[in-house]
């Protein structure tokens, strides 16, 4: 930190403004996630494993991964196909789909559970025709992945649209110019724009996805080894005094949002190389 | 890794996961599913292995008895929205009957199927109060006591809150002599005193045990001597001068049952809960059991105090749940939030 002409504060208030910020951060990001790593290995390590490899424990963790692998997969498609339609097209409604990518950000949880609920349960507005069919959707996996998507939906799109916005269209319309064909026109100008973006997103998505609570407790039924996602989970055995199964469980999900975070500060490096490498050429 | 080679390898990542999840159906595996409400989480693990262990012996095939726990109203109202229950043991009959009127899932006249009005085993409103009891408590009259806390789940969601309630409800009545002006003076100054409401009875008791929020939980009997065991030497019961014969209901589910093919096998297990070995088992984890003798031998911990029965104080849980829980009961007349 040298002195710049810009920020010229005195250094007592810059050390009393540093110092806060880190005795917040220290507060309430360290502090509960030291709490969170010293509970589950109260009880030691092999309490902490065998609540780990406990039958209904992997049912939950296979259940989230799941639930994690399929909303990626469907929200990483209707991602990039959204934001190639808003950004790349104009028509009417395009500022309405726009809002409405936003919806499940601006909703909370346990409406985003209540609608199919009210939707698909047996009392809902197609739950008579889903069981004359024996069709299962609340309760049981469909209903967790619904509402799983509908919460993580706006992730890929939201972080798609300002990049590809602010990339002109001049790479697109030379290719096209060229003679490629509109699928060529994607997969090798407009994919490779946007590769480091759309993994940002799907790191997100795929956190998001994985940690949900609130819609898919009202959607889940919780039915132990079932319907459990690790986050159920986690609350099953916090209710059942089995504090140290349950801390283990929840390092599980702090560690898999570790390791997204390391993989996004190292996506935004690649990303920012890149374009420091790309700068010269323009 | 090229764009589209990553997608690929996330594609083929889902299929392979999901194919591992498909791989667990097999024929000769039979699988029932109990919803039950929160305290009973103990309880049903034992039922559950020793009724398994007698089928799987009798049959040759394998019985998977799979559990739900929550706020009885909770899973009632899960059962009602679809949750596929081939059994469901509720913490009051009420939640039972909802189903029937909502759904048509089970006939009208599911309480007479069993014996002991389908209840198994019963069970009854104690206080919990802190080592030492430093607050004096030793009868409902305590509970309203300025500044004090008294913990208590949501009766609009929470079976064991409706017991509480209801209970609280009898000793005012005697001690006022039916003044309905002055019971309910009485249950505004408690629930006055009640800092927050639980959607069911286990969150309570997580509130007042393991938060150490509050000075009293109105607990069920049987939860309150598990506060005991999880949380040694760090609570004590006390048990007011009269209270609620609780009597949580158990029923099948005939449409689920019929739909899975399970019929046989769900009625068995009901009707498991009444022998010696269940009733024991009820005895051992504080529920009180319906066979006498079974019962002796428990009267140390669960010791014979007054207790009123729905039936004979309030007119059975129909005319209870329309009086006091309904929307425009006296309990929205008493509490604001």
């Amino acid at each position: 930190m040298k002195g710049n002409s810009v920020t010229s504060e005195s250094h007592a208030v810059r050390f009393i403004l540093i110092t806060c910020t880190m005795c917040f951060l220290a507060l309430f990001l360290f502090l509960p996630l030291a709490a969170v790593f010293a509970e589950a290995l109260r009880k030691g390590w092999e309490l902490f494993f065998a609540s780990l490899h406990e039958e209904v424990a992997l049912s939950a963790i296979k259940l989230t991964l799941i639930t994690a692998a399929i909303s990626v997969i469907a929200n990483t498609i209707f991602g990039v196909s959204a934001s190639w339609l808003i950004t790349k097209f104009s028509f009417r409604g395009r500022s309405l789909l726009l809002t409405l990518i936003d919806l499940p950000f601006a909703v909370s949880p346990i409406i985003a559970g209540l609608v199919w609920i009210f939707l698909f349960g047996s009392k809902g507005w197609f739950g008579p025709w889903l069981t004359e069919h024996q069709i299962q959707i609340i309760f049981a996996l469909p209903g967790i992945i619904i509402a799983t998507l509908f919460v993580t939906f706006p992730f890929v799109a939201r972080e798609l649209i300002p990049l590809m916005e602010s990339q002109s269209n001049d790479q697109e319309e030379a290719a096209i110019t060229l003679g490629a064909s509109g699928w060529q026109v994607f997969l090798r100008v407009t994919l490779p724009n946007i590769k480091w973006g759309l993994l940002y997103g799907i790191l997100l998505c795929n956190a998001r996805a994985m940690g949900e609570f609130g819609a898919v407790s009202v959607v889940s039924g919780h039915i132990r080894g079932k319907t459990n996602t690790l986050p159920l989970h986690i609350e099953v055995l916090y209710n059942e005094y089995q504090f140290s199964a349950a801390f283990a469980c929840a390092t599980l999900l702090a560690l898999l949002a570790l390791v997204t975070l390391g993989l996004k500060s190292l996506v935004e490096g690649i990303q920012k190389s890149e374009t420091k490498d790309r700068n010269p050429l323009h | 890794m090229k764009p589209h080679q990553i997608i690929i390898t996330l594609l083929s990542l889902s299929i392979l996961i999901t194919s591992c999840g498909k791989s667990k159906q097999s024929g000769k595996t039979i699988k029932i599913l109990n919803v039950s409400y929160d305290p009973t989480r103990e309880f049903y693990v034992e039922i559950n292995a020793a009724f398994q262990k007698k089928w799987d012996a009798e049959h040759g095939k394998h019985l998977e008895i799979e559990q739900s726990h929550g706020g009885s109203g909770k899973q009632s109202r899960s059962v009602i929205d679809g949750l596929e229950a081939d059994v469901v043991t509720l913490a009051l009959a009420g939640d039972i009957d909802a189903i029937h009127q909502q759904t048509n899932r089970l006939p009208e006249n599911w309480q007479t199927r069993l014996p002991y009005n389908s209840s198994p085993y019963t069970s009854t409103i104690v206080f919990v109060v802190r080592k030492g009891n430093p607050k004096a408590i030793k009868d409902w009259s305590d509970l309203t006591t300025k500044g004090l806390q008294v913990i208590t789940p949501n009766p609009k969601t929470s079976g064991g809150a409706r017991w509480n309630y209801l209970a609280a409800w009898t000793w005012a009545a005697r001690n006022y002599a039916g003044d309905q002006t002055r019971i309910l003076d009485y249950m505004n100054r408690l629930f006055k005193n009640v800092p927050v409401l639980d959607t069911g009875a286990r969150g309570s008791t997580t509130t007042f045990a393991q938060r150490g929020i509050g000075d009293v939980l109105l607990s069920w009997e049987n939860e309150a001597y598990l506060i005991e065991k999880e949380f040694p030497g760090q609570t004590q019961i006390v048990y007011p001068s009269i209270s609620i014969l609780a009597e949580p209901p158990v029923a099948l589910v005939d449409k689920n049952a019929e739909k899975h093919g399970t019929r046989e096998v769900a009625e068995a297990y009901l009707k498991f809960l009444y022998t010696d070995e269940a009733q024991d088992l009820a005895g051992k984890h504080f529920y009180r059991p319906r066979n006498e003798e079974i019962g002796k031998r428990y009267l140390t911990t669960l010791p014979s105090i007054p207790l009123v029965t729905i039936d004979e104080e309030f007119g059975g849980w129909k005319k209870a749940q329309k009086i006091h829980f309904d929307d425009g009961g006296t309990f929205d007349r008493i509490y604001q939030p």
